[in-house]
């Protein structure tokens, strides 16, 4: 957090200024480590391994909240007699089918909803659409009642089912696989959860450490099983906090330019899955669930009518029938795999840099080498405009100028001063942003790119008499009458309006399904409440109390901790005076408190539903999570994730070690892509294992940002960190006879990159399974543009995704190293094809 | 000049007698720091806005003079960040105004071995004609099964998240009405 979020560790360090302590994991030891008051280092890859120990040592030690456990989680719901565990299947949850190597869930289920079960088929969409979980409501629907045990003593109880699952993470197995030894784990844990429970909260932090492993959401899931069993979630200094690393990454997620999404977390269309407008509608609220979710219609015909004005009617599904519809995995590394297979004419690339920043380098550069033409809008020329002319494969031969199709338009961007718009920053909350200046030259906001194609491309369509002209010709495309389209009306357009009023709307809640409000993204619903553009308010802290409420605007609602109702007990009482943030005022018949309670406003902690009641009337007095199905926080999930209800410990896709808890070796439904340009390295068990002896893992550095292209083209942050590096322990540079400063490369399946030997103490060999393990760490800022110039880490990677999100695992491998520069040329072709060879990855057929 | 101010243009007699006994501040201040001026004082405006890097979204203020950009601060009024701003932060105003900064359009033929100069207007009237032949080519009415698809997958986007929330709106919003799915950013990443 000290290295890639360098301002927001100011608040860390005020709370241990407070008397907070500070834990740092991490397999290695950086600015943040040096301020922490314990530092642990841990095997990259190994996570759920370790919070599983701790949710085990919560768990035997009964040292969970236990009121807060039983009245805001599933804790002492009743799982289905069907469902077996990992620990009864050698890593396998019931339901497997290891030709499609996804899941049945029905046995996954709450007792009771047997019924309503999602095949392997289903599980396998969902696996190539990227929606396990993309709603809170995905998935087969949660009854609202659910046979419940309050003495969580029942075997199939949550509780029970939990503990069992984690019985065997006790701090030896810790200790066998993270390398973490068992004082320093307990340690840990004692911390962790003697600062959680009525007086106290604890908060966990994550970056993309986590979410970048084929096992990453069950990563950020056993986080969260912990903050739930110490109830530590929606309330002040608890949480899980994820520190995202781009600007508005958040807004980007929210209102997703993403494959599998429209505005607010509404699936894309899937052909078979929605084919009409009902059966999408009711795949997101889920008739007979609890929860805001049930009212969908009103967010999706909203979304419509924004889309398409007038020309969405309640005849046509408002438009429904024009949204194009997903068949499998469109995913970027489906689609750069795509390109190289020529399936792809043209491809934007909107201020980003694949080239250097997304996994497997190579595949990336050949996939665009590939195209018919590519537009690249960019500050500076960065290598994913240039890989024709001087991209590593250039130099390989692989690439020929003369040879390679691909038509360039390089575009140049505006910079973030010479617009005005908003972020979403890491807490979701929405800054507006006041222009500065002018851009300069051809330089222009994506704002105007993309509204002025619009106006040309709808020229051009505006006589076609083809149905599939339609949704251009009807789009609804008006933002002012100048040549820079206003952003305020495009924000105002996301918040919505009262069509027969002409005003905009205060709240998501107003919006109807009937087609009299519009709204592009209903969570966004309220920035613009009273007319004004709340986004735009600086009253300063220093003015406010400390939850700052009128200082930007957070969704949904100006919340801005989610699911604060948590933050009372049952009955609507601060669970303690200290960690006082929201609670029922009775006398006023109201929630109140320092935050905007995420809760109907005068719904009474008494209030129990009426029999058979759905949606939001459904929704108890003490049903502190409001988007789930059932009302509760999920300790284990009945529903919606692709690889299990509970996170379990798996290898990385690439490990040395065998896993020592399961003979299922990584995570068996991890979506691969399994290809000659894209070998993954052997594992142990098998064979050949030792030709990539060693783990690596790649990070961020203070003085640079991602891929370089806003970093390493300014000579300030170029002269702070001139030089791409790898950090190497003493013991693996004696291994290896690395030099400090000396040369030293890389090797992995896909390709050899080199870099300065950093040997330093801040990343230590690890005792695993009785042998020691040595881990190497490199930034991945590097490429061949800028004012410092180097390999790609990124180079390295293949491509095998998580299977919920298709995200790549590239925080952990396998690789050697050894000292001295890289071959250059063919000759590095060459070197890598021997790797593989030796590796057992080449065909010798000769093909 | 009198006596006075000659003695007062003496450090060791501020430090002496001032409010700096340390001889760290005011008293050890030559005459040409005295003169100087920042820039942020003789800025004709300044714009509220949000650091483009990581997403902690600290404050700034950007200076503006003679409608350039002078000078990028941290805003001490922002909860979030206090006026603070790190290495990246502090380095965004040689981030706007860098003269590596792409200030032309480029284009590179097909083949061609160099870049070449074009027009914007140019260059956007081509980029739609392409955006229009690629998806006629590649359209998708409906699958195998008469099932709807309404849909290209000859275009692909690939979008960073420094754009702006209403950048990314109309960017699906117009992508979409296209039938253009393939539309992703960092966030998958």
């Amino acid at each position: 957090m000290a290295e890639a979020h360098p301002v927001g560790f100011q608040w860390v360090i005020e709370a241990k200024k407070r008397g907070a302590k500070i834990i740092h994991v991490d397999p290695r030891f950086t600015r943040t480590s040096a301020l922490a008051h314990s530092f642990v280092p841990v095997r990259a890859g190994a996570d759920i391994a370790f919070l599983g120990g701790v949710v085990n040592y919560i768990l035997s030690n009964e040292k969970d909240f236990r009121e807060y456990v039983l009245a805001y989680t599933n804790a002492s719901m009743i799982v289905s007699e069907e469902f077996q565990d990992t620990e009864d299947l050698d890593g396998l949850f019931s339901g497997f089918d290891p030709e499609t190597r996804a899941y049945d869930q029905s046995s996954w289920q709450y007792a009771g909803q047997q019924d309503e079960g999602q095949e392997e088929g289903e599980s396998h969409v969902d696996r190539e659409t990227a929606s396990g979980l993309e709603q809170e409501s995905h998935g087969p629907p949660i009854p609202a009642d659910v046979p419940r045990d309050p003495t969580l003593q029942d075997p199939r109880c949550v509780y029970q089912v939990l503990k069992r699952h984690y019985a065997r993470y006790t701090p030896e197995v810790v200790e066998r696989l993270c390398g973490v030894p068992q004082d320093k784990f307990l340690e840990v844990c004692e911390a962790w959860t003697a600062n959680s429970g009525r007086e106290r909260t604890t908060a966990l932090v994550y970056s993309v450490g986590w979410t970048q492993h084929s096992v990453g959401v069950q990563y950020i899931r056993t986080g969260a099983i912990i903050q739930l069993l110490l109830g530590n979630m929606g309330r002040p200094g608890g949480g899980v906090m994820a520190l995202r690393g781009h600007a508005s990454i958040q807004g980007s997620t929210d209102i997703p330019t993403l494959f599998n999404l429209l505005p607010g977390y509404l699936p894309m269309p899937h052909v078979s899955q929605h084919e009409t407008f009902g059966q999408w509608i009711d795949a997101i609220r889920h008739p007979e669930q609890k929860g805001f979710w049930a009212n969908a219609k009103s967010y999706a015909v909203s979304l419509l009518k924004s889309y398409w004005g007038d020309a969405a009617t309640e005849e046509n599904d408002y438009g429904y029938g024009w949204l194009p519809r997903l068949t499998g995995d469109h995913g970027t590394y489906q689609q750069v795999l795509d390109m190289i297979d020529g399936k792809i004419k043209g491809y934007f690339l909107l201020g980003q840099n694949p080239a250097v920043g997304s996994a497997h380098g190579r595949a990336q550069r050949l996939g665009m080498a590939n195209l018919d033409w590519l537009v690249v809008r960019d500050l500076f020329m960065i290598e994913s405009a240039t890989f024709w002319k001087n991209g590593p494969e250039v130099e390989t031969g692989e690439i020929v100028p003369e040879q390679c199709k691909t038509e360039v338009f390089f575009m140049p961007a505006a910079s973030h001063v010479e617009k005005e718009g908003t972020f979403t920053q890491t807490q979701r909350m929405l800054q507006w942003r006041e222009k500065a200046v002018n851009p300069p030259g051809d330089a222009r906001s994506e704002l105007w790119f993309f509204y002025h194609l619009g106006r040309r491309l709808k020229a051009r369509l505006g006589d076609s008499d083809k149905s599939r002209d339609e949704a251009i010709k009807n789009l609804t495309w008006e933002y002012g009458s100048s040549d820079e389209p206003e952003a305020e009306l495009v924000l105002k357009e996301i918040n919505g309006y009262d069509l027969e009023s002409g005003k905009l709307l205060s709240s998501f809640t107003e919006m109807k399904p009937d087609g009299s409000t519009a709204g592009g993204c209903w969570i966004y619903t309220g920035v613009y409440k009273d007319g004004v553009n709340q986004a735009a308010r600086r009253k300063p802290g220093s003015e406010q109390n400390y939850v700052a409420p009128e200082w930007g605007w957070a969704w949904p609602a100006n919340r801005r901790t989610l699911y604060n109702r948590a933050s009372a007990d049952p009955e609507g009482n601060p669970w303690s005076e200290r960690k006082k943030y929201v609670w029922w005022d009775a006398a006023k018949g109201e929630w109140t408190g320092d935050d905007v309670p995420d809760f109907e406003k005068t719904k009474p902690p008494s209030y129990r539903p009426p029999e058979g009641a759905s949606g939001v009337e459904a929704i108890s007095g003490d049903d502190a999570f409001i988007m789930q199905g059932d009302g509760k926080g999920w300790l284990y999930a009945p529903s919606g994730l692709i690889d299990g209800p509970m996170p379990t410990h798996y290898e990385p896709a690439e490990s040395g070690v065998a896993n020592p808890l399961y003979g299922q070796q990584a995570n068996p439904t991890r979506k691969v892509y399994d290809r000659s340009d894209n070998l993954t390295n052997p594992s142990a068990p098998d064979r050949h294992a030792e030709v990539f002896p060693y783990v690596f893992s790649t990070s961020r550095l203070t003085e640079h940002h991602t891929a370089g292209g806003m970093s390493r083209q300014l000579p300030y942050l170029s002269e702070l960190q001139p030089e791409m590096f790898v950090e190497v322990s003493p013991a693996l540079a004696a291994e290896r006879g690395l030099t400090h400063l000396g040369w030293a490369h890389i090797v992995t399946a896909r390709a050899a990159i080199e870099a300065r030997v950093m040997v330093t103490d801040r990343l230590r060999p690890l005792r695993i399974e009785g042998r020691t393990v040595h881990q190497l760490w490199m930034p991945y800022h590097w490429g061949g543009e800028g004012v410092v110039t180097g390999d790609s880490a990124n180079d390295l990677i293949g491509i095998t995704l998580d299977p919920n999100v298709l995200i790549q695992e590239s925080k952990v491998g396998t690789c050697d190293i050894r000292a001295g520069r890289r071959p250059a040329g063919p000759g590095l072709l060459a070197y890598v094809k021997d790797y593989r060879r030796r590796a057992g990855l080449e065909d010798d057929s000769g093909k | 000049m009198g006596v006075r101010t000659w003695i007062e243009g003496w450090p060791v007699y501020r430090q002496l007698t001032g409010t700096d006994p340390l001889g760290r501040g005011a008293a050890a201040q030559s005459q040409r720091s005295k003169e100087l001026t920042a820039r942020t004082e003789t800025a004709d405006r300044v714009a509220k806005s949000v650091c483009p890097y990581c997403a902690v979204g600290c404050g700034q203020r950007v200076f503006v003079k003679d409608e350039k950009v002078v000078q990028i601060e941290g805003d001490p009024d922002s909860p979030i960040s206090r006026g603070r701003l790190c290495p990246k932060g502090s380095a965004s105003k040689s981030l706007v105004t860098s003269d590596r900064r792409q200030q032309k359009v480029l284009y590179r033929r097909p083949y061609g071995t160099e870049w070449e100069s074009l027009d914007l207007d140019t260059a956007m009237d081509m980029i739609a004609d392409r955006v229009l032949a690629a998806r006629e080519q590649t359209w998708e009415d409906a699958d195998a099964d008469g099932r709807p698809l309404n849909r290209t997958l000859g275009i692909s986007s690939l979008g960073g998240a420094t754009l702006d929330n209403e950048e990314n709106y109309i960017i699906k919003k117009l992508f979409t009405a296209l039938g253009a799915i393939q539309i992703e950013n960092q966030a998958r990443i």
